[in-house]
């Protein structure tokens, strides 16, 4: 991913000075939409939310230009059911989608990474201790990039729901993480993907911490039977959307 | 359409998120190479061991390979793009070069993201450089107390080193920014 520094070409001809007040930034979703920093039901939010309001910061060519990731990509990246010798124990599901920003233009050639529990909702992490067994077969990490339409898919198995120490008998509904990267730094995004009508989310403060419930079903995919691969895999739908560009330039009174 | 809301990371982003050289935005040995490394810490002041640190930047001339940088893209390939976890004791490390003055009126800094469990979305900050005289004409570090804004400036840390440490909550918070 890391390309080397100090080969800037020549300036093209006729380059205009920068002049970031020419371009658009992004704006920002209503409120409701993304979570709290604070949210006491997540416990670990109390050492690690900031205690001060964030600053206001105008965006300028920083914030809306952005890092384009399209290299590295392994043959079996986009199949976290092929990475190792035998293959994973699981339901097998395709998880497939479109990334848009809020305009409903798609992002193309944008990475995408995910990462998951493997079927018995054990991570493939140090860290993760809970007696559940590890498959040997599935590391779950994978990551792929998107057309020119903005359509991503990658094939994996349904992750199982595992127990933490949140608070009494506190479980996470299954979910797959998602890391996107839009076309600026601004668009910048990581969230989580669930399965539909999960019974653990009612008890879950990461999926409840967003707080209008138009927005949490956004996170949950749809189950999709005309994009299933008979006598292989199940199908699952899931479009994300990064924000878009603020209608006119810097209509905000940003500080 | 609506946007997708934001979640946090949780411990184990090191699944998905880990890239060897991600710390790398210019390669080892590059001329004028500064390594910036620092400790992630709570509002306990300890250290916050799985945390990720990302880096975006303009390139030493100041400019960005992009096509929404209104100069055009530099066509240099400089990815500007640095990424690290934090280790066992918060520390993170990125080796860059020092971004040029993009021209607007702004001191070079590099834009910072902290993502970790018990952060329910990023936090973005900046990044700004010691001994740097456009630091005081800079529109946001300007425009902030001095003790705050000091919170965004590196500290040199010897030949080519520069240390930044970012404080989440409690004495010495760093200043968060919204976008």
């Amino acid at each position: 991913m890391t390309i080397p520094a100090g080969a800037a070409g020549a300036r093209p001809a006729g380059a205009r000075p920068a002049d970031a007040t020419a371009a658009r930034g992004y704006r920002r979703a209503p409120e409701g939409t993304h979570p709290p920093l604070r949210f006491a039901a997540y416990r670990a939010t109390g050492l690690r939310a900031p205690s001060l309001a964030p600053v206001v910061l105008r965006q300028r060519l920083t914030e809306i230009t952005g890092p384009l990731l399209t290299g590295d990509i392994g043959p079996s990246d986009h199949d976290l059911t092929t990475q190792h010798a035998g293959e994973a124990i699981g339901q097998r599901i395709v998880v497939f989608g479109r990334v848009l920003d809020s305009d409903g233009r798609p992002v193309p050639e944008t990475l995408v990474e995910v990462w998951q529990a493997n079927s018995a909702g054990r991570y493939a992490h140090v860290r993760d201790s809970w007696p559940a067994p590890l498959d040997p077969n599935f590391t779950g990490g994978g990551r792929v990039v998107t057309d020119p339409a903005g359509h991503y898919s990658f094939t994996t198995i349904k992750p199982g729901a595992y127990p933490w120490g949140n608070h009494h008998n506190a479980w996470r509904p299954a979910h797959i993480h998602f890391s996107l990267f839009g076309r600026s730094f601004t668009q910048r995004l990581v969230t989580q993907m669930y399965f539909p009508d999960d019974p653990l989310f009612s008890q879950d403060p990461i999926y409840n911490s967003v707080p209008d419930a138009n927005a949490r079903g956004r996170m949950v995919a749809t189950f999709d039977l005309d994009a299933t691969c008979p006598e292989r895999a199940l199908a699952f739908r899931f479009d994300i959307v990064l924000r878009g560009r603020e209608r006119t330039p810097f209509e905000e009174p940003h500080a | 359409m609506r946007e997708t809301p934001a979640q946090t990371v949780g411990p184990y982003l090191a699944v998905g998120l880990t890239w060897p050289a991600g710390f790398l935005v210019v390669p080892l040995g590059t001329p004028g190479a500064v390594r910036i490394s620092g400790v992630l810490r709570d509002g306990a002041g300890e250290p916050v061991p799985d945390g990720m640190i990302e880096t975006w930047q303009a390139d030493a001339d100041g400019r960005f390979d992009h096509p929404d940088d209104p100069r055009g893209p530099s066509g240099s390939g400089f990815a500007g793009f640095g990424r690290c976890p934090t280790d066992a004791d918060g520390r993170y490390e990125i080796v860059t070069v020092k971004p040029g003055r993009i021209g607007d009126g702004q001191a070079p800094h590099l834009d910072v993201s902290v993502f970790a469990r018990g952060l329910l979305d990023r936090v973005v900050t900046r990044l700004y450089f010691p001994d740097e005289g456009a630091n005081a004409v800079d529109p946001l570090l300007s425009a902030l107390p001095p003790d705050r804004a000091a919170t965004l400036v590196a500290e040199p840390a010897g030949e080519g080193e520069l240390r930044f440490d970012i404080r989440l909550q409690g004495a010495g918070e760093t200043v968060f920014l919204r976008l």
